[in-house]
């Protein structure tokens, strides 16, 4: 795609198709402005949105008054809705934090008012027996915990691509293989020059993530450094779901939330992640300290865990700075607005960040009114475990055997879905995006069985689309 | 919409050489659906194109693919039926299966269930190699699926790890492929396998073996650039430049299935529980291949299949309840052993054998049986014991063995 060049002119330039610029675009997609969203990989969601724990935070532990506890807050009530309608896995498995010492234990009251104060109201805090209750299988030494019943899980890989598939149906045009090279604001336009044409647009919207420092230099601020904190995470076998039927956090230290056990939105059970400040933006690479850091604390959280298969190791960059808020500004004579610093909150936070740029630019007298005749919000694929999925739909398996067809057995795709994957709005550019829109090759034995059927069917759905 | 029903007096789940077999055999007088979740019948073997299959089945020697083809004609010929891309995907009660093929969703509802769903190797992130993750790094099956039934290329340099017999037939697939293997890498302290097989291949093939290594990490972003390789004896790293890296070997048995079902599992095989009928903890419901001893050779598969045939057969008349006696335990060196139940009144196992596997090497093998505290059973064996293969022991020496006593364990003296 990238190998194309098009110059492209809009009223607003996304600069960045991750969870946040996917959520803007969708936004202002909807209202009578133009809009291009340009994204330097070959998918939507590819960097450090997939990386996410894929949380929908409450936001109970932000610090009260901040930006980013606000927008967490609204984006929560708002993916909450949006994922009914889009078809978005959500599951409400509430989590619990665990005190182990009695210094924990003195910080879950304190905690608990905090949830009051950013106006959650239903955390309760329970002694270890109810801890135990809920969750048998946690390893000993539980002294109390606090519950707080509606943090949940999500499919952030559907959350993006709904956002952009929306976009894209609203009209926004998206950019694919453009990195964005230099930026030249004059008067009335800026023109942003990438590796694969100009992009001239009237206002541009920096939702570029780790690359958000980069972005924001390239118009002349210094504002922030991007300091990518890599998270190694480990996910562990469907045959361990049993053991862990909700979030469990241990209390929050100064460096982030510190390691948790989460189910999975696709039946797995997560552990992790580490953090460590690292220099290279593109270094994802899991370490043995780090795993080995995450079995011991698997092992003390809850030990049957360790019994179980790994099924995938892999790391995220967090695109940390160094200010403990989200950066969001709007600058009136460049007509830039910029959205730094969007941690892992920002998927929770996501259609939140998008409204709050419409009310900036709306303040700013751009007409973000919505139009009208907008296309019906679009249907994704289910691909969350708790929720039906084509190989046990006998119905839809009778309309359209391909649905009958298993390809991928550990996560139970079948050949229907993978077609449907490489025919979607956004289709699948490599096996990771077709892993993304489908959990083909997601699974327990990582190929063994279907990697050459599913590459093979991928190879075939590009090649079509060639001819 | 409710699903179509299907009714057989045995289901067998898995078309490899197990689930053929015992199809074959049980075709002559009852009604046996084998069901399989591929697009063909044949196991494993089906993609391993390179000769050394139906040995002490078949009594010839042959190539995978022309194996796997005459297990799925003898099962036909027999009378069973054989159904492909029909997956199991759980339990609708005892004995009653849930499937999803193009002909729609099924419940599949057995006389006997017999699991015969084989093993795969544990694939990369299993083992915990770290690094980061890009294209390149493969195991075995998926290598052979490539190459033998999609003729791709891997690429151009490749490290295998382990030293198995399976290594042995990924270094073959990968020189068929045009892909030059520059290292064989094992933590075991000799190269696994059979003597023959590894000098032959070590000759012929050409490839260096390092022993004691274990891989630390994997090189690359987008694609494989290296592995960095840590030698257990010296503590030192270096690093091997490669486009490829096949994991080989690490068998773990598919036992979702058993596991969906609540079937006892063995924690050291990690298959379900099996006496030497090859029953399970669930009525009906046996098990064979190497679901119950990951793994062992193709022919001993097939071998197994035969002899569960007589067990199942004497389920659907009969009805026995589940078998219960003692556990049969493996000690050092020694991982697993199959079968690991030891129960009144049943037969002996196939070809008269314990199996064991092990995780060290002794030339002149000195097996001793205990339970209770007291020796019962020891027997000295012209064959060696080495890793990655499967060990042999006759089944007689539990001879003296109490089926209602405490636990045996089976080890080396």
């Amino acid at each position: 795609m990238s190998d194309v060049r098009v110059d492209v002119a809009v009223d607003v330039a996304v600069v960045g198709a991750g969870i946040v610029g996917c959520a803007v675009a969708r936004e202002l997609s909807g209202t009578g402005l133009s809009v291009a969203l340009l994204e330097a990989r070959d998918d939507v969601g590819d960097a450090t949105s997939k990386a996410n724990t894929a949380i929908l935070h409450t936001g109970f532990d932000a610090t009260p008054g901040t930006l980013e506890a606000r927008l967490v807050r609204r984006g929560y009530d708002l993916l909450s809705s949006y994922a009914v309608d889009a078809g978005i896995p959500v599951e409400r498995v509430g989590a619990v934090l665990v005190a182990w010492d009695d210094e924990q234990l003195d910080a879950l009251p304190k905690l608990h008012a905090k949830a009051v104060a950013n106006g959650y109201l239903r955390g309760e805090l329970v002694d270890a027996a109810e801890v135990y209750r809920r969750l048998p299988h946690l390893g000993p030494g539980a002294l109390g915990g606090l519950v707080i019943p509606d943090e949940s899980i999500v499919c952030s890989w559907t959350s993006a691509l709904a956002f952009a598939t929306e976009a894209v149906h609203r009209g926004t045009t998206l950019l694919l293989g453009r990195r964005v090279t230099g930026v030249d604001v004059g008067a009335d336009a800026t023109v942003l020059r990438t590796s694969a044409g100009d992009v001239t647009t009237r206002w541009v919207v920096n939702a570029a993530g780790l690359g958000a420092d980069t972005i924001d230099r390239l118009l002349g601020h210094d504002r922030f450094t991007v300091v990518p904190r890599r998270g190694e995470l480990l996910v562990f076998d469907k045959l361990a779901r049993r053991l862990v039927d909700h979030i469990v956090l241990p209390v929050p230290t100064a460096r982030g939330k510190g390691v948790l056990v989460s189910p999975t939105i696709y039946g797995n059970v997560m552990l992790g992640p580490t953090s460590e400040d690292i220099e290279d933006r593109r270094d994802t690479s899991t370490t043995e300290a780090g795993l080995a850091f995450l079995l011991g604390k698997g092992r003390a959280l809850v030990p049957d865990l360790l019994d179980e298969e790994v099924t995938a190791a892999y790391a995220g960059l967090r695109a940390a700075t160094e200010h403990a808020d989200y950066v969001v500004d709007l600058d009136a004579v460049q007509r830039y607005v910029v959205l730094g610093g969007i941690r892992s909150t920002g998927l929770t936070a996501s259609m939140a960040l998008a409204e709050h740029v419409a009310g900036l630019l709306a303040a700013h007298g751009v007409d973000t009114a919505p139009r009208g005749g907008l296309p019906p919000v679009p249907r994704m694929p289910t691909i969350g475990e708790a929720f039906p999925r084509p190989y046990a739909d006998a119905a839809r398996i009778a309309q359209d055997p391909e649905y009958g067809r298993v390809v991928c057995f550990c996560e139970r795709v079948t050949r229907g879905e993978i077609r449907d994957a490489l025919a979607s709005t956004i289709p699948p550019s490599d096996v990771d995006g077709l892993r993304r829109r489908t959990r083909a090759l997601m699974g327990r034995c990582q190929g063994f069985y279907c990697g050459a059927e599913v590459t093979r069917l991928l190879a075939a759905g590009a090649a079509g689309e060639r001819s | 919409m409710t699903p179509g029903e299907v009714v057989a007096d045995v289901v067998v789940v898995g078309a490899g050489p197990a689930g053929l077999t015992a199809a074959r055999e049980l075709a002559r007088d009852r009604r046996v659906l084998v069901l399989d979740r591929e697009s063909e019948a044949g196991g494993i073997p089906r993609h391993s194109d390179h000769l050394g299959y139906g040995v002490r089945d078949l009594r010839r020697v042959t190539s995978g693919p022309a194996y796997a083809r005459r297990l799925v004609a003898n099962a036909l010929d027999a009378g069973a039926e054989v159904r492909t891309e029909a997956t199991v995907t759980g339990w609708a009660g005892e004995r009653v299966l849930e499937v999803t093929s193009p002909q729609g969703r099924l419940v599949v509802r057995g006389g006997a269930v017999l699991l015969a769903t084989g093993a795969r190797e544990r694939p990369r992130p299993a083992r915990l190699v770290p690094g980061d993750r890009p294209a390149g790094v493969l195991t075995t099956g998926l290598l052979q699926n490539l190459v033998h039934l999609q003729h791709r290329s891997p690429g151009r340099r490749a490290v295998v790890v382990g030293a198995e017999l399976v290594s042995w037939s990924a270094v073959l697939t990968l020189r068929e492929a045009g892909t030059e293997t520059v290292l064989l890498a094992t933590e075991h302290e000799r190269g696994e396998s059979y003597a023959a097989v590894r000098a032959t291949a070590r000759l012929a093939l050409r490839v260096p073996v390092a022993t004691c290594t274990r891989v630390v990490r994997v090189i690359g972003h987008d694609a494989v650039e290296g592995v960095e390789l840590l030698d257990l004896r010296t503590g030192r790293r270096r690093v091997v430049a490669c486009d490829t890296v096949v994991f080989t070997g690490d068998w773990i048995p598919d036992h979702e299935l058993a596991r969906l079902g609540g079937l006892d599992l063995d924690p050291a095989t990690r298959g379900p529980r099996v006496d030497s009928a090859l029953r399970t903890s669930a009525a009906g419901v046996l098990a064979a291949g190497n679901l119950v001893h990951p793994v062992d050779t193709a022919d001993a598969a097939a071998l197994d299949g035969r002899h569960v045939a007589d067990q199942v057969r004497r389920w659907l008349d009969l009805g026995e309840p589940p078998p219960r006696g003692a556990r049969i335990v493996a000690v050092e060196p020694f991982r697993w052993v199959a079968p690991s139940l030891l129960v009144p009144g049943a037969p002996a196992p196939a070809r008269r054998r314990l199996l064991l596997w092990a995780e060290d090497s002794r030339l002149v093998p000195r097996v001793v049986a205990r339970q209770d505290g007291r020796e019962v059973g020891r027997r000295s064996l012209p064959w060696p014991v080495a890793p990655g293969r499967v060990f042999r022991v006759p089944w007689s020496l539990l001879e003296r063995a109490d089926p209602l006593g405490g636990d045996v364990t089976i080890g080396l003296l």
